[in-house]
């Protein structure tokens, strides 16, 4: 008995100094963060073309984080962000545009009254905007939840990607209102990397929490056996609903940052590809893990622009390669099929970054590199 | 007073009626067997009972604990999760743990049904929140205790050797406070060394927990040592009811078993 207590109150200061320590280590990362941004702001560390590749890696994680959490932690197989984005974006670009450049824009067809003199200004006016995008957008979720989260599998794929589909047509041809196929240009670039990353930072930390709480446990045990979690008292629509809502919340929000950091949409940019294209993001960093969302956004975004210099024709020593558009995407797909080869369930699977489990990791490398190199003991024969 | 009471419950599937005019009932505090070849409607009669399928004829009621002299409840075809919520908690004859997930979280889950607090407290982490979070954690750790689990608490649920995942599955399905128990078939593939102590476990939680079981069970030694009454299936119909001594002396009984090997 004595012994035991001993032995716990062992573990348990043992804990507390890699509490500490690890507490120490995010406040250095956060700092070192918060400082990398404000140069970055005040155009320091790298260039204007590179901020806005930093502000779409963001938007993108805030996207993924939105895909992940009805897919990855709950389970449910949806295609429909890209609609969700679109609902996002257009309330935002509607909300924070100036009158006399709404007028420019809408040259076709005047804009409808009630949305010709509304004019939300600056970082208030932004975060208004943000806010009414993320609660329109998820109410939008909640009327599609109701027929669509009773189908299952590959039928509520369809029947996502079908609504996303329908939003974007509606919008394509609500003139006065989304200024039809030509879109929206001039939308005031307000979203900064301040507010890219302020809005990323703060969705990672709701999903922590998130899934931290009953209702997160809920989300999982759904995904991992719907049978037994309904007989466990879990209502499965409502558990599923709120994912989606929340799931939208976030798409909308993620659509409107992406509106004010591109300056410009069209209908066009909603195609369900780009569901696909976070779809990419959340697979490779592993379905259910946050870290993962995180950084396959980043990777999968800085490398797309990174492997421009490919479609512009290259010399390989005497070999001129011509001029070959698309050979980008294809270098990019074989990359990424390299990757899924060797990380069959993402790069994270549904695993965090923790401090620890870096710590490990790095104690273990020697180790791991030693064994490639040990010659494989020599088994079976021909005895 | 009677917990559970089925009346004419039948389940057709297509051409197959997987059980036929099942009348069952089941007093407080009651061990009750299911027993019947393999075939016979056993699990299927569960499902009907829990909301899993919705039986094609007859009924289902059930007495809520502590509701007095009150008239029964008709649950027929209600979902299993407002059934859970009702006081009926299961475990599944091919292990139904949530795979992923830690042995203290797959108990944990199981105390979302009773939590009283919204998702926007949840969120916010207000006290109260905070306070059941901590009292689940709490409750899942004594259940897990009496299971005789916590030391494996954070070990993925499904590194657990077969018969300690029996035993999580009922873990879990005691963290929904039920009052009624459905075990399917918690021996099955157990050596007789485990469905000895499983035998006193089940016989253990129901005064522990002042609980009803319903059981199917195949091991013979466990139904006729803990079983108040015995129920017999064959080919979905009811074909004997009694106390052990008189099931075991049954010809009907006897001739059903007959050339069906005892696992
Ligand atoms: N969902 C279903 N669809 C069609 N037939 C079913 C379904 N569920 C059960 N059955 C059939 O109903 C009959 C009874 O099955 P059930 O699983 O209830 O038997 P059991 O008594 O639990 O058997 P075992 O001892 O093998 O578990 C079987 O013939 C089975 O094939
Ligand atoms: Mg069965």
């Amino acid at each position: 008995m004595e012994k035991n207590k001993t032995r716990f109150r062992g573990i348990a200061s043992g804990l507390t100094k890699n509490k500490r320590r690890n507490l120490l280590l995010s406040m250095i990362a956060i700092i070192a963060l918060t400082v990398f941004l404000h140069f970055t702001e005040q155009g320091a560390t790298v260039g204007s073309y590179e901020v806005r590749v930093l502000n779409l890696c963001a938007v993108y994680a805030v996207l993924a984080l939105s895909m992940n959490l009805i897919n990855g932690f709950t389970g449910q197989f949806s295609l429909g962000t890209a609609g969700f984005m679109a609902i996002g974006a257009y309330t935002t670009s509607l909300l924070i545009m100036p009158v006399s450049v709404k007028a420019k824009v809408f040259y076709l067809e005047p804009i409808v009254p009630w949305l010709e003199n509304v004019h939300w200004e600056g970082n208030f006016g932004l975060f208004g905007a943000l806010l009414v995008a993320g609660l329109i957008t998820a109410v939008a979720a909640f009327i599609i939840g109701f027929p669509v989260l009773r189908l299952k599998g590959d039928y509520l794929a369809i029947a996502t990607l079908g609504f996303s589909e329908i939003i974007r047509i509606v919008f394509t041809n609500t003139q006065s209102v989304t200024n039809g196929s030509t879109g929206i240009k001039s939308i005031p670039n307000t979203a900064n990397i301040w507010w890219t990353f302020g809005v990323m930072a703060f969705f990672v930390v709701f999903m922590l929490r998130l899934m931290k709480t009953s209702y997160g446990r809920a989300f999982k045990c759904i995904r991992d056996d719907e049978v037994a979690a309904e007989s466990m008292g879990i209502s499965l629509f409502k558990h599923k609903m709120l994912s989606f809502v929340i799931s939208g919340f976030m798409a909308g929000v993620g659509g409107g940052l992406m509106a004010s950091v591109l300056g410009a949409i069209t209908p066009l940019l909603f195609r369900f590809i780009l569901a696909y294209d976070i779809l990419l993001i959340v697979v490779l960093g592993g379905m259910g893990s946050i870290t993962g969302s995180i950084v396959g956004a980043f990777l999968i975004t800085t490398a797309k622009e990174w492997l421009r210099w490919l479609d512009a024709g290259f010399n390989i020593g005497p070999i001129k390669v011509p001029q070959i558009a698309g050979l980008r995407m294809v270098v990019f797909s074989a990359l990424l099929m390299l990757v899924i080869l060797f990380y069959r369930r993402g790069l994270f699977g549904n695993k965090e970054f923790s401090w620890d489990g870096m710590f490990r990791l790095i104690k273990n490398a020697p180790k791991r590199v030693a064994a490639w190199f040990k010659p494989k003991p020599k088994g079976g024969g021909a005895k | 007073m009677s917990v559970l009471k089925t009346e004419g419950a039948t389940m057709r599937f297509g051409g197959v009626t997987a059980v036929d005019n099942l009348n069952i009932h089941i007093e407080n505090n009651e061990i009750v067997a299911i027993i019947g070849p393999n075939g016979a409607g056993k699990t299927t009669a569960f499902n009907m009972i829990t909301g899993v399928y919705k039986p094609t004829s007859g009924q289902v009621l059930y007495q809520k604990p502590n509701s007095g002299n009150a008239a029964m409840e008709n649950i027929t075809g209600k979902r299993p999760d407002l059934i859970a919520g009702l006081g009926i908690a299961r475990t599944f004859q091919n292990i139904r743990l949530f795979k992923e997930q830690s042995v203290l979280d797959n108990v944990l889950i199981a105390n979302h049904v009773r939590l009283k607090n919204g998702f926007f407290s949840a969120m916010l982490h207000w006290p109260f929140y905070y306070k059941s979070e901590r009292e689940m954690r709490e409750r899942s750790m004594v259940l897990l205790e009496s299971v005789g689990l916590a030391d494996h608490a954070n070990e993925l649920a499904t590194s657990l050797p077969y018969g300690l995942q029996r035993r999580l599955e009922i873990a879990r399905a005691l963290a929904t406070q039920p009052q009624l128990l459905l075990l399917d078939e918690p021996a099955a593939g157990m050596n007789p060394k485990e469905t000895e102590d499983l035998t006193q476990f089940v016989a253990q939680i129901r005064d522990d927990f002042q609980l009803t079981v319903l059981l199917i069970e195949h091991h013979m030694q466990i139904v006729m040592d803990i079983s108040d009454r015995i129920y017999v299936l064959d080919y979905g119909k009811t074909i004997a009811h009694g106390s052990p001594a008189e099931i075991q002396g049954n010809p009907d009984v006897i001739t059903a078993y007959l050339g069906v090997e005892e696992e």
